[in-house]
């Protein structure tokens, strides 16, 4: 009999060696004359056992990890013989830091193959355009409307009144765009799904399209992600293989197109405004709102244009209903989050669950504190964007409106791990770097303002007229936080400002002493 | 040495910027395509971009120099990009960074003397939790120390 084995190929599994897992597994079965069958799955975002080995078994699937190509023939042995092994993490499905989660949006990632529509729909993938395409646009819209999807890019804001907006518009042609730009540091789900599951994305991209008379998307994806490209572009050959794009999709009198365009480096590019010019083919500069891109988007057309987790969650509300998925969270934060552990932690991955769970849980639980082993002491969260939480604050729940109530924000949901090691003026001088080397330059807070700010900062750092520098970079932040035209300059100011509070004590000498001083 | 990259070309070009002229939006795709052949955007290109899509060759010009992937020269044969976004920092990044420029002896964002190896930061590769990482010729790595990185830096020099 043929033994079903599944490695990821999920990039950040690839990174640290699953094609080499594969070429070893491959060698060792031949060489014992075992029959087996390799499926490249997404990854299950534990990434401290990738790469992950699973073998199918009348128990369900058996995980093994971390694996390395040295590893391959023992595994094979301990798999036949179903012999104990010391990489064997049981089943899978077991797994503690697996099971506490909630998988609504991530339900099929590092399960199904992802070239596979057969396998997508076998997992009960497409049942929630299948549904969809029974409705009219107005109940499509009760539905997401009910749900309370927020925009999961960081913005948080309602999906239904965003597609509702574009439904009522009238046009020659609309358009559907998928904001795969996802460069903030510390996130990577939008990776792991379209490596993962990309036909999740598709059929929300579709019945967005269906919903308000759109026919043809783009998903606009960063160039740092190829993976991710190629498997969205595999993926979409497949869908429209199999009827599921094109012209007549699922046999309805509905047409949807899907094309990937890949952008070049431009962190900016994830505003929404600055991607729909680049998709445009210009310089990624951010436009003014209004008009918003659901009156006048790309081309000038009416567009929906959302984050991949915000699409890869419909086809869930549609298969199971708006109370399924509202029935998750807290407050006016609906449904699950997938949230992403990075940086300095142990247990590093992508942890999906209801809103509501606290910083702490998440860092300390469920993150199991830093991978260094020495005491975290700051934790970013939501991006270059985010503002810096010390353990003080790690009793805020993970909602929009809490971590806004505390300066913060959640973003696209990435937090990075920092331990004691870690120098906040640095911190805070690198988040206005970044700014200056990403800003599009249109508007003058932003552009010039974070020059400033780093030249400012290096000046606190080198310990000259602290307390008036310091002074002038809170005022500098106010300007860019009111003053910019985006999210960039505007948020900057966050990780700069939450660093300054929370830390003071590493923007050079205390200014309570140097007050005295003087 | 060899170059897997084609000498520019202007027949060449013509024909790459010909295939993709037609798409809604087409600067980018060109652009791309441009330097997936040649390995940079040559200059000659640009005017003749600008033309396919009845734009003025400062527009063109414009949107070349607006991002950062685009290369107006050909990279070193190899090309060893760093994340250097906060998760990889969290994870030690910054001394890796430090250690590659002193192994190869050019600070991040240069090509070596010798014209083998380019260094660049990367602002994320979307590899967080298995940080530091990099990226040697497409080639993602994770879980970047010390010992891995000097192998990465080695075989970057072959």
């Amino acid at each position: 009999m043929t033994m079903r084995l599944f490695v990821p190929r999920d990039a950040g599994a690839v990174a640290v060696g699953a094609d080499e897992v594969v070429t070893a597994l491959e060698l060792a079965a031949e060489k014992r004359g075992l029959r087996i069958e390799i499926i490249r799955t997404g990854s299950r975002g534990l990434y401290w056992l990738e790469p992950m080995v699973e073998v199918a078994t009348a128990a369900g699937r058996v995980a093994f990890g971390p694996v390395s190509a040295m590893d391959a023939a023992s595994l094979l042995d301990a798999m036949t013989a179903d012999a104990p092994h010391p990489l064997r993490l049981g089943v899978t499905d077991d797994i503690p830091w697996l099971k506490r989660q909630t998988r609504l949006t991530f339900a099929r990632c590092g399960v199904v193959d992802p070239r596979s529509v057969e396998d997508y729909r076998a997992h009960g993938g497409y049942r929630g355009l299948e549904r969809a395409l029974t409705l009219s646009s107005d109940e499509i819209l009760a539905d997401v409307t009910a749900s309370g999807l927020r925009g999961r890019g960081g913005a948080g804001f309602p999906t239904g009144i965003k597609w509702k907006t574009v439904a009522q518009a009238s046009a020659d042609q609309k358009y559907i765009v998928c904001n795969a730009d996802e460069g903030d540091s510390g996130t990577f789900a939008d990776r792991m799904i379209m490596e993962g599951d990309p036909f999740v994305v598709i059929e929300g991209m579709t019945i967005a399209g269906v919903t308000v008379g759109a026919t043809k998307g783009y998903i606009y994806i960063r160039s740092e992600y190829p993976h991710a490209v190629e498997a969205m572009n595999a993926a979409i050959a497949a869908a429209g293989r199999a009827g599921y794009l094109g012209a007549r999709i699922g046999g309805s009198a509905h047409s949807f197109d899907l094309e990937v365009r890949v952008g070049a480096g431009a962190y900016v590019c994830g505003e929404e405004t600055s991607l729909l010019e680049s998709l445009e083919g210009r310089r990624g500069i951010v436009r003014a709102k209004p008009p918003l891109p659901a009156h006048k988007g790309l081309f000038g057309r009416p567009t929906v244009i959302n984050n991949v987790l915000s699409f890869a969650a419909i086809p869930f509300i549609l298969d199971n209903g708006a109370k399924a998925y509202a029935d998750f969270g807290m407050g006016r934060s609906r449904g699950t989050m997938p949230i992403q552990l990075a940086g300095n932690v142990k247990h590093g991955g992508l942890f999906e669950t209801a809103f509501g769970i606290t910083l702490g849980e998440l860092v300390d639980e469920i993150g199991g504190g830093s991978f260094t082993g020495r005491p975290v002491r700051a934790v970013q969260v939501g991006g270059p964007l985010g503002a810096y939480f010390p353990r003080a604050l790690f009793d805020t729940p993970f909602d929009y409106e809490a971590f806004a109530a505390r300066d913060g924000l959640i973003g696209h949901g990435g937090i990075v791990v920092f331990d004691d090691s870690v120098d906040m003026a640095k911190q805070a001088r690198f988040a206005m770097e970044f700014c200056a080397i990403e800003s599009c330059g249109k508007c003058t807070p932003c552009r010039i303002g974070s020059t400033r700010g780093v030249e400012t900062i290096e000046k606190i750092m080198r310990g000259e007229r602290v307390l008036e520098n310091l002074a002038l970079v809170e005022d500098l932040c106010n300007t860019m936080k009111f003053g910019s035209l985006c999210a960039l300059g505007g948020f900057t100011p966050y990780p700069v400002l939450s660093a300054l509070r929370h830390f003071r004590d590493d923007f050079g000498p205390a200014p309570a002493r140097l007050e005295a001083a003087e | 040495m060899t170059s897997a990259y084609e000498p520019w070309n202007e027949a060449r070009g013509a024909e790459i910027i010909a295939e993709h002229a037609k798409l809604e939006g087409a600067t980018l795709v060109i652009l791309h395509a441009l330097q997936e052949a040649f390995g940079y955007v040559p200059e000659p290109a640009i005017p003749m971009v600008a033309s396919a899509l009845n734009l003025s060759r400062a527009e063109v010009h414009g949107v070349f120099t607006f991002y950062h992937d685009f290369r107006k020269a050909p990279a070193g044969r190899h090309v060893l990009k760093l994340c250097r976004a906060e998760a990889c920092q969290a994870a030690g990044g910054d001394a890796l960074a430090a250690r590659a420029e002193a192994k190869l002896g050019v600070a991040l964002g240069n090509t070596t003397a010798d014209e083998r190896v380019t260094l660049e930061p990367i602002y994320c590769l979307g590899l967080c939790a298995t940080a530091p990482s990099a990226m040697l010729d497409g080639r993602v790595v994770g879980r970047l120390d010390e010992a891995r990185l000097d192998a990465l830096v080695k075989e970057a020099q072959r």
